[in-house]
């Protein structure tokens, strides 16, 4: 190999099982370091469950996780928080009936730097101006737009080194889904390395670096982002493949 | 006017003593969605450890309470730790069921260190009254009210201002982004559970100085109210539960005061009755989204049953008809008539619970009905005992139905709640209702079974009654399950969702699984009056309801002939290793621990 861009996260392999129904076929996926990564694909091809293998919350039957060249696999979701990868879920999932800062600051639960901790709180508020003025407030009383921005706010709090998103434009106004692009690219700039999962092809592939497409569990098209943009198979690939050339 | 004033200060004593029960277990319902039905024997060891330390190590009260709190805290941690935490990927029912057997080892283990003979528990204060307004109030109470209000305060910051408080908010909102955050929810788990053991001991502790006695019964007592003060606030709502318990203090004080005594725990379950019909979230309704569905077929294990061919069966019946021709013991028959009348139940419990699943923690009240109309109709209208026993199954089928139908809309641990408090009810009126069943004094003089005017009074005949009546309701039960009912039954357990988007009556099916259960269990109630000839209202109790569903698991639910077999197995094998009765529940108990956690499917496998 030559000066290829050092792996971050590395997915080889991986068979994925829920109960006797296969979910994932030998997928191997890798997340270079500093770039952002999208992996695409229709409802049910198995999108969500690689987040979920990332994450810990499901454990794969065979194939090897790693993360800065140690292997995850049969570490705990707060293990693999600690080493440093923090999660947009799907739908955002915030703490519906504590306060925004609250939420905010439960992304920084695994520190323990409290000063740090107060500056970051700070920086996220001129990350995310309009946060501010809903501190107290009920997370579960914000719009969308909001909530995904207390989400991705709460993420960055952990001072990840990767953030793994599940559709973070899922939702959301038009107006909105461009904020939100346009913050993954500037935190992505300061150096976070982003994995994210989207069904919105088009939009995911304006940002990414590289993305893989999933079809019922199978990597079908990978490649870098600019090259795939233009691809006709994309298109295909979300009808469903049955007249891909 | 001032015995009011008195009765309303009792009610919020009352009130603060169920609050410390009622949070704890809203705090574990909180972050683990679990009703933990072994809160109450936490209470009782609590109240236990506090004799030892007062009356055999005469420590200082408020070295009394620390020991109190820290040896409850160290069992709640034990209880998570090694009765809970094994079941995490289990199915849904499975933690349920395993705190209802560690209540029942732990209320069994106190009762035979201790003796089931009530003690005195001194509180050490001194016994004097102060006038407050028209009203009187006592050191003690204010000692309750100090440690309620104390034990509030202290959970609120220990929620709002430490970190594992913030996990355990967290946790409780939505568990799998928690951990997404990097809370170890077993470490949230242990806090609550020690939190809450801690707060249910000392809670045991000064009910019993209030009373001055402590005894083995206080157990279920206590689970009911807290979970009772829970509902009503609003399961998993902290604060909600201190208000529940306050409003339920209130109403029990109140209640007593007009129609006495014996009312107060009627009063506590109609409260729950009525806040589960028409609030079944509670008066304070969380804005937090409902639990997450239940997914399709995780509600009871999955297997596949045991294949019993038909000859064996046959066999099997026909080797037990013929077995009074030969010289066994009067001893050895009564044992089976036993185990026979209990397969009864045990059918009705594992349509119920297993086929539809609406794990019934009540059944006893089912027996109940259908002994005391069968009872009653014999001695006071003289109709033959056979149909007796019919008409207390067709009451037990009506009444029972009826009973329950108001918790129709309910779910998963609620059902239980439910009909565990519809069972008390049943107990609690039959007790009070003196013009019709004699209330404490009980039923005496029952004729023996007869049919077609002859009676069954030698042991061989009864055995053959029982037997008989109980392989035709097999049989029936068997055909129900292989009919387009029985599918209709397992599709709205394994989702009641999807069958209701198939156009399934819920009302409708959860109704015929009653009667038909209600039958059953009628039945059996009216036969067992029949041959015990006396009745009173502890007769059919709520041992019998978890005896029941220990039987049901043992044999697989839903499993016809595995609730026979469980039947024989429960109540033949003590009897053959020659068990002292007094360690029977002990092992029941025990026996419904290890099924959980090592073979939940049962003996036979789950139909």
């Amino acid at each position: 190999m030559t000066s290829a861009p050092e792996a971050l996260l590395a997915l080889s392999d991986v068979n994925t099982f829920y109960g006797q129904a296969q979910v994932h076929f030998d997928l191997s996926i890798t997340v270079a370091r500093g770039h952002i990564v999208c992996l695409l694909g229709g409802n049910a091809s198995g999108k969500s469950t690689t987040m979920k293998i990332i994450l810990g919350l499901v454990k794969p039957r065979s194939g090897e996780v790693t993360f800065d060249g140690a292997s995850l696999i049969g570490l705990s979701t707060p293990q693999i928080v600690r080493r440093g990868i923090a999660s947009v879920p799907e739908a955002r999932r915030l703490f519906a009936d504590m306060s925004v800062r609250e939420n905010i600051l439960m992304g920084a639960f695994v520190r323990n730097d409290r000063d740090a901790i107060a500056q970051d709180l700070d920086r996220m508020l001129t990350l995310f101006p309009k946060l501010g003025q809903r501190l107290s407030q009920r997370a579960g009383s914000l719009s969308g737009g909001e909530q995904q921005m207390v989400a991705m706010a709460r993420a960055l709090m952990s001072r990840p080194r990767m953030i793994v998103m599940d559709e973070p434009t899922m939702g959301l106004s038009p107006l909105y889904v461009d904020r939100v692009l346009e913050l993954i690219r500037s935190i992505n700039q300061a150096g976070v390395s982003v994995f994210m999962v989207e069904q919105n092809a088009s939009l995911a592939l304006e940002i990414a670096h590289e993305a893989y497409v999933l079809q019922t569990g199978k990597i079908v098209l990978s490649g870098p982002a600019r090259a795939l943009k233009d691809d006709p198979r994309i298109r295909d690939a979300y009808l469903g493949g049955s007249e891909a050339a | 006017m001032s015995s009011w004033l008195d009765h309303t200060i009792n009610g919020l004593i009352v009130g603060n003593v169920y609050a410390l029960v009622a949070v704890g277990l809203a705090l574990i319902f909180g972050v683990s969605r679990l009703i933990n039905f072994a809160q109450g024997s936490i209470y009782l060891v609590g109240a236990y450890i506090g004799w030892i330390a007062v009356v055999q190590l005469h420590t200082p009260l408020p070295l009394t309470i620390i020991v109190v709190a820290v040896a409850a805290a160290i069992v709640g941690l034990i209880i998570e730790r090694f009765g809970l935490r094994p079941l995490q990927n289990s199915v849904r029912i499975a933690p349920l069921l395993a705190t209802i057997g560690i209540s029942f080892v732990l209320d069994q283990l106190v009762m035979l260190i201790f003796s089931p003979n009530p003690r005195a528990l001194p509180s050490q204060l001194p016994d004097v009254r102060f006038q407050v307004g028209g009203g009187t109030i006592g050191p003690l109470d204010l000692l309750i009210a100090g440690v309620g209000l104390t034990s509030a305060l202290l959970l609120f910051v220990f929620l709002r201002y430490t970190k594992l408080g913030w996990a355990v908010r967290a946790t409780a909102q939505d568990r799998d982004a928690a951990m997404q955050m990097g809370v170890d929810v077993n470490r949230v788990n242990q806090a609550v559970f020690g939190i809450a053991a801690a707060l249910g001991g000392v809670s045991g502790m000064l009910v019993g100085m209030y009373y001055n006695q402590i005894d083995t019964a206080m157990s279920l007592q206590a689970t009911l109210k807290g979970v009772v003060a829970e509902v009503v606030g609003g399961a998993g709502n902290v604060p909600g539960a201190v208000i529940g318990s306050l409003l339920l203090g209130l109403v029990e004080s109140y209640g007593v005061a007009v129609l006495g005594t014996s009312y107060r725990n009627l009063f506590a379950f109609l409260l729950l009755v009525v806040v589960l019909v028409l609030r079944p979230n509670g008066l304070f309704v969380s804005a937090r989204q409902a639990p997450p569905e239940p997914l399709t077929g995780t509600f009871i294990a999955p297997s596949r049953p045991v294949n019993i061919p038909r000859w064996a069966l046959l066999a099997a019946v026909a080797g037990f008809a013929i077995l009074p021709l030969f010289p066994v013991s009067f001893y050895v028959l009564q044992t089976l008539i036993n185990a026979w009348l209990l397969g009864m139940l045990a059918l009705s419990l594992t349509l119920v619970a297993g086929t539809m699943g609406q794990v019934s923690l009540g059944h006893a009240a089912l027996l109940a009905i259908g002994a005391y109309t069968s009872a009653l109709l014999s001695l006071t209208l003289a109709v033959p005992a056979g149909l007796a026993v019919i008409g207390g199954g067709l009451m037990s089928a009506a009444l029972g139905t009826l009973l329950i139908s108001p918790s129709f809309r309910l779910r998963g641990h609620y059902v239980s709640i439910a009909t565990l408090a519809i069972g008390e009810i049943v107990a609690l009126v039959i007790l009070n209702w003196e013009s019709v069943t004699r209330g404490p004094i009980g039923i005496s003089g029952i004729p023996p079974l007869a049919l077609f005017g002859y009676d069954l009074i030698s042991p061989t005949s009864v055995y053959w009654f029982s037997l008989a009546v109980m392989v035709v309701l097999a049989l029936l039960q068997g055909r129900l399950l292989t009919s387009h009912l029985g599918r209709s039954f397992r599709a709205i357990r394994d989702d009641d969702i999807a069958a209701r988007a198939y156009g399934l009556s819920l009302n409708r099916y959860k109704s015929l699984a009653f009667i038909f259960g209600g039958f059953a269990a009628g039945v059996s109630g009216g036969i067992a009056a029949h041959l015990y000839s006396y009745i009173n209202h502890e007769t059919f109790n709520t041992q019998q309801s978890i005896l029941a569903l220990t039987v049901v698991i043992l044999g697989g639910l839903g499993n016809v002939v595995g609730a026979i077999v469980g039947s024989v197995a429960l109540v033949g094998l003590p009897e053959v290793f020659r068990i002292a009765a007094e360690y029977r529940i002990l092992i029941y108990g025990i026996v419904l621990l290890l099924l959980v956690r090592f073979r939940p499917q049962g003996l036979l496998g789950t139909v």
